[in-house]
């Protein structure tokens, strides 16, 4: 009796053609390809190719990414240091400072807790152009300037420093603003993640001899919020990458003073938008999609569940 | 041997004074970080003398809407009323918002409920895509665009948003959740994919249809790189690239200040308004956005 009831509805579903399938995916999947896809396409191909945006793309080969390694000094001299200096300390400090602030939010009452968790979003939803407007003004030059004032109040500067334009500081710059608004759907992805820890499984542990704080995070928290964990470090990777542009925001130029804030998201635009190489501004953005892809695999293999699944 | 005082500190019930230690560390930096913030809503109501005071005050005296007047009498300068702008942010960020729900229901149904043959591999392209840098392929992007005639229009500021990996990933999570029983019931009593959706998914999955919503509002609503790229025609162009454009150029002019910080304002205040409103659900979907 079991048996035949059980086996009868599943043959026939599989034998159906299901027309709903294609019609429900095929919106997504139309612009998914076209705005996603297709442009990752467009650029592998168009890297290999000299291009002027007007005349037909000239296949060049390789001679794109040799140039980028070889012979395109501003890019080697600053742009690589200076992408990889800010996604060092952008990426992981900001990462750690996310789920620090996610965690300690969780230790205190739902109330505060909520409007403490607003406070910290709301930077980074305020997007890139207002975030500018902020701290342009707070950086400001002259003695108007809100840092200036207070350090000349201070004594530690004598004359109003030129911040956005001095070559040494727009890069440490650039990272404070973009911790100040890396708060966001990573972190309160992680904040959720820490609540929804079965409290069970803390009170188990210190059955099993967990001592402190610590070895609480270390052995159950990060544990248990793995995929958690997972999103928040993807989001803060693209984030990090992403906001690479904020030194042209700030400065208000492309490049940026003797280089000094340009990263790979500006030298993209500086080639593609400003100089119209645009095979070769192709180039620099494989090399950095490749980049973030390699970087993306990395913490997948951190944080993978490795049981079931 | 219960360790009570320990392990049950995690979301606790009320306030306790072993949580001084955390306040201690939330508290100033809640203060700084909400600093800037506060910046704007002061600066935008700063009359003309208190911008230009020396020494600079943070806080306003004598606050006044000067800063919303002068924006507006700019623009009648320019020929383009400031309503304009505005109209064109708050029509395309409906539709992006409106259309990204749609799509990503639809799909994240197909994907989280149904069986066929390449659902594992789409599933994993949009993972991947979780990681996808638009500011890297703003030329290929162009290209496209230019091609489906798709350059300066109103459409211009919308078709690139569309498509987004992570509304996608978090209404499909969402869904998965949903039991399969559920939905055979339902379909058992007749119900097609369509019905099943709007009566039975569309309710449950709330507060993930809720939470994507704002981040498409916000992708839209923030964005001046589609009016800066992909638009020629000022009065095409969307007010979040009105604010960029007040404040270009290297050296800050401080009459620009109060204006900017006025125009900012009025970004900001949506975005606000909407994630306090909404963001109980907003958690409660996050909870479940992990990548496993």
């Amino acid at each position: 009796m079991s048996t035949i009831a059980k086996r009868e509805p599943r043959p026939r579903r599989r034998l159906r053609l299901d027309v709903s399938v294609p019609i429900m995916l095929a919106p997504f999947l139309f612009f998914f390809f076209v705005f996603i896809i297709l442009p990752i396409v467009i650029a592998v191909g168009l890297s290999f190719t000299s291009f002027n945006g007007v005349q037909t793309p000239e296949v060049n080969g390789l001679s794109n990414y040799v140039a980028l390694l070889t012979q395109d000094t501003e890019f080697l001299r600053y742009i690589l240091p200076n992408t990889l200096k800010f996604a060092m300390i952008v990426g992981p400090f900001g990462y750690l400072l996310q789920f620090l602030l996610a965690w300690v939010l969780a230790q205190i009452p739902k109330g505060s807790r909520t409007v403490l968790a607003l406070i910290f979003y709301s930077p980074s939803m305020t997007g890139s152009v207002v975030t500018a407007v902020i701290w342009k003004v707070i950086f400001t030059g002259d003695q108007n300037g809100y840092l200036n004032y207070i350090l000349e109040k201070l004594n530690i500067i004598q004359e109003p420093v030129q911040w956005l334009q001095n070559t040494s500081t727009i890069l440490p710059i650039m990272i404070i603003v973009t911790l100040w608004s890396s708060m966001g759907i990573g972190f309160l992805t992680m904040l959720s993640g820490v609540l929804n820890i079965d409290p069970e499984l803390y009170e188990a542990a210190y059955i099993d001899g967990i001592r402190n704080r610590f070895q609480e995070i270390v052995y159950i928290t990060i544990p248990s919020m793995k995929p958690q964990m997972l999103f928040g470090a993807v989001m803060a990777i693209v984030n990090t990458i992403t906001a690479g542009q904020i030194g042209v925001d700030l400065t208000g130029a492309n490049p940026t003073p003797g280089y000094s804030g340009s990263t790979m998201v500006t030298h993209i635009d500086d080639y593609g938008f400003l100089q119209y190489e645009m095979g070769y501004a192709n180039a620099i953005a494989v090399v950095l999609l490749i980049f973030v892809f390699i970087l993306s695999r990395v913490v997948n293999k951190f944080f993978a569940e490795r049981e079931e699944d | 041997m219960r360790n009570r005082f320990q392990g049950t500190k995690i979301n606790p019930t009320r306030y306790d004074r072993s949580q001084i230690k955390f306040f201690a560390v939330l508290i100033p930096l809640a203060v700084v970080m909400g600093l800037p913030i506060v910046y704007i809503f002061v600066t935008a109501f700063k009359p003309t003398n208190e911008l230009f005071a020396y020494p600079p005050r943070f806080f306003v005296r004598r606050p006044t809407w000067g800063n919303f007047a002068q924006i507006q009498a700019v623009m009648e300068e320019s020929g383009i009323p400031m309503t304009r702008y505005l109209v064109n942010s708050l029509s395309s960020a409906l539709i992006v918002v409106v259309c990204t729900i749609l799509m990503s229901v639809s799909a994240g149904y197909v994907l989280a409920k149904k069986r066929f043959r390449v659902k594992k591999l789409l599933l994993e392209l949009n993972t991947v895509a979780l990681m996808f840098v638009p500011a890297a392929v703003k030329i290929p992007r162009y290209l496209i665009m230019e091609r489906l005639n798709l350059l300066d229009s109103f459409w211009s500021n919308i078709v690139p948003l569309l498509a987004m990996p992570v509304g996608l990933f978090l209404i499909k999570q969402f869904m998965d959740q949903i039991p399969d029983a559920l939905i055979e019931a339902a379909r058992m009593d007749g119900a097609n994919d369509f019905t099943i959706v709007r009566r039975i998914i569309v309710p449950i999955i709330q507060p993930a249809i809720v939470t994507v919503a704002i981040l498409a509002f916000q992708n839209s609503w923030n964005s001046a790189v589609e009016s800066t790229l992909y638009v020629d025609h000022d009065q095409l162009k969307t007010f979040a690239f009105y604010i960029t454009s007040l404040t270009s150029g290297s050296t800050t002019n401080v009459a620009a200040q109060g204006m900017a910080a006025a125009a900012s304002l009025v970004l900001f205040i949506p975005n606000l308004i909407i994630f306090i409103v909404m963001q109980s659900k907003v958690m409660n979907t996050l909870a479940h956005s992990g990548i496993k």
